[in-house]
């Protein structure tokens, strides 16, 4: 399969590989996918709570090129942003930023599914409810 | 200057060996009979070529010449020896045995066999990829007609213990088929010492040319038939019509002969660049070899990387051309059958790669592919959360994941 050279670019020098510390209350952690189905994401935010903002964001992944790409842009993406804006980001997005082939669309809908899932962690530690149900239909 | 991508899919097709080229070219340009004119020097002459190519053939594997029947490749010669097989001896009965882990070129043909009315008996195999012989055994019956077991597999290289496999059958009166597709050529075959009654092989495995093979039919003890699967012309004894393939035809007889001249040196040398290939990739913590080491070809392993996932691996790999546990023949991610025959789980039949080495192979090359492979897993472990959990002592299989 031939892949965009964006998605070579995230695959080779992926942005914001990493860790962060999940015991932190404004640490968001979001963990997507299953092993048995080849892509596992897990995406985290650190987020500035006086003005709501994305000071940090993180992530690792175990899956094809476009899985760790979606990923990695997702990571670039959610930096600078209020928690509301990245709540906005649609998997769309992604899919045409990468030029991802439609047998692919499925990870950028992972990876929008790890945002939601980190936001909705960070909320739920800071004692707001969780937001809707995920996009990915498992 | 090393050439990139390096070629390590030798199990998929090898390079024809210049030497082969140099003896098939006067069959593409002046001598361009037809084996089958008799009546002028030009059929003569390719004739003789042909013969010739049948005695080379004859003293790799120790038969007679005339027990060697052309065909367009393994495939066709796996349907003609089991299709063949299952016409001639229908009297008899209409079970056959073969093994799971077979290539589909015997496996569709079984199943072809299957819809034809006859029974097809399907033997699992061990973790290292070898089937029971109390299996085998126990699965004969009176109206067994064939049994059919791979020599040395295509995907992990796992030697079946051909010897003893046709006692069984031999004993049970039935007639012992292997498929010698990767074996024939690469390590000793002896269709009289093994007990072999047919056998399919391919040139170019060997360093032949693609679109010509052969199969093995004994002519005497016991005296064994086909009946034909494609008709004509009647060559080949009635058991293949068609046109020989001249120039293919010399191709695998020169591709057998220098296998013949060089089979120990090419062993010793790959074996020796397979390991060392095998022992430092094995350095990598939670990394398995697939299939039995013991009994295997000099050539070949395979070798799983758990946590990292198998199109991610081979994305991470371009500089070599391997073939991974996932998407063998089709466009699908399907994991490799043959692995999970092995018992392997989904994900770690996917991250799985087969390097298949050839005598072409330099140990420059070796080199260059463990520090790639090397440096791919470990930076794709680094990225992986499983990889991260694990590493804390998290048992994977305890966490519900959200199944898609």
């Amino acid at each position: 399969m031939a892949y965009s050279d964006k998605v070579i670019d995230h695959y080779s020098n992926p942005r914001n590989v990493g860790t962060l510390d999940k015991s932190k209350k404004n640490v968001g952690t979001g963990l997507v996918g299953a092993p048995e189905c080849g892509d596992v994401m897990r995406l985290q935010i650190e987020v500035d709570e006086t003005t709501n903002t994305i000071t940090d964001a993180k992530f690792k992944t175990f899956g094809c090129g476009s899985a760790i790409a979606s990923s990695s842009l997702a990571t670039e993406w959610l930096k600078g942003k209020t928690v509301d804006e990245a709540l906005a980001i649609d998997n769309m997005e992604i899919v045409e930023e990468l030029a991802l082939p439609p047998v692919k669309i499925h990870c950028s809908v992972l990876a929008e599914d790890a945002i939601k899932s980190a936001i909705n962690d960070y909320r739920v530690k800071n004692g707001m409810p969780a937001l809707e149900e995920s996009k990915a239909h498992h | 200057m090393l050439k990139l991508p390096i070629y390590l899919d030798n199990n998929a097709t090898t390079p024809l060996d210049p030497r082969v080229l140099e003896a098939m070219m006067p069959y593409l340009t002046e001598v361009f009979g037809n084996a089958a004119s008799r009546n002028h020097p030009f059929g003569w002459a390719a004739e003789e070529a042909v013969d010739y190519a049948r005695e080379q053939i004859a003293s790799l594997i120790n038969c007679d010449s005339k027990e060697i029947i052309f065909t367009s490749g393994a495939t066709e010669s796996d349907n003609l020896g089991i299709k063949g097989v299952f016409e001639m001896y229908a009297q008899k009965g209409n079970h056959i045995i073969t093994a799971t882990t077979e290539h589909k070129a015997v496996l569709d043909t079984c199943k072809h066999i299957e819809k034809l009315g006859g029974r097809v008996t399907y033997l699992p195999v061990n973790e290292e990829g070898l089937i029971s012989l109390a299996d085998l055994e126990a699965a004969m019956t009176p109206q067994t007609i064939l049994v059919t077991i791979m020599y040395g597999n295509n995907e992990t290289g796992t030697i079946q213990p051909i010897r003893e496999i046709a006692a069984i059958a031999h004993k049970h009166g039935a007639l012992f088929m292997t498929d010698g597709t990767q074996a024939v050529g690469k390590i000793p075959v002896d269709v009289i010492a093994d007990g072999i009654d047919i056998m399919a092989f391919t040139a170019h495995k060997m360093y032949g040319p693609k679109g010509v093979g052969g199969l093995y039919v004994r002519r005497k003890n016991p005296r064994v038939k086909v009946t034909a699967q494609m008709d004509g012309g009647g060559h080949e004894r009635g058991m293949r019509s068609g046109t020989l393939n001249v120039p293919g035809i010399v191709g695998l007889g020169k591709a057998c002969e220098l296998a013949r001249l060089e089979m120990a040196a090419d062993t010793a040398r790959l074996s020796a660049l397979r390991d060392k290939l095998e022992r430092e990739l094995l350095t990598l913590e939670e990394s398995y070899v697939n299939g039995s080491r013991e009994h295997r070809l000099p050539h070949v392993t395979n070798i799983s990387f758990k946590y990292v996932e198998g199109e991610g691996l081979m994305m991470g790999v371009k500089d070599l051309a391997v073939s991974s546990g996932s998407a063998c023949t089709s466009a699908s991610l399907e994991p490799s059958y043959v692995l999970k025959a092995l018992g392997l789980s989904d994900d770690l039949a996917h991250s799985s790669l087969r390097f298949g080495l050839s005598r072409f192979t330099t140990e420059e090359q070796i080199d260059y592919a463990i520090g790639h492979v090397k440096e791919a897993v470990t930076k794709l472990r680094e990225m992986s959360p499983l990889w991260e959990m694990f590493k804390e002592g998290i048992d994977l299989s305890k966490i519900e994941w959200a199944e898609h």
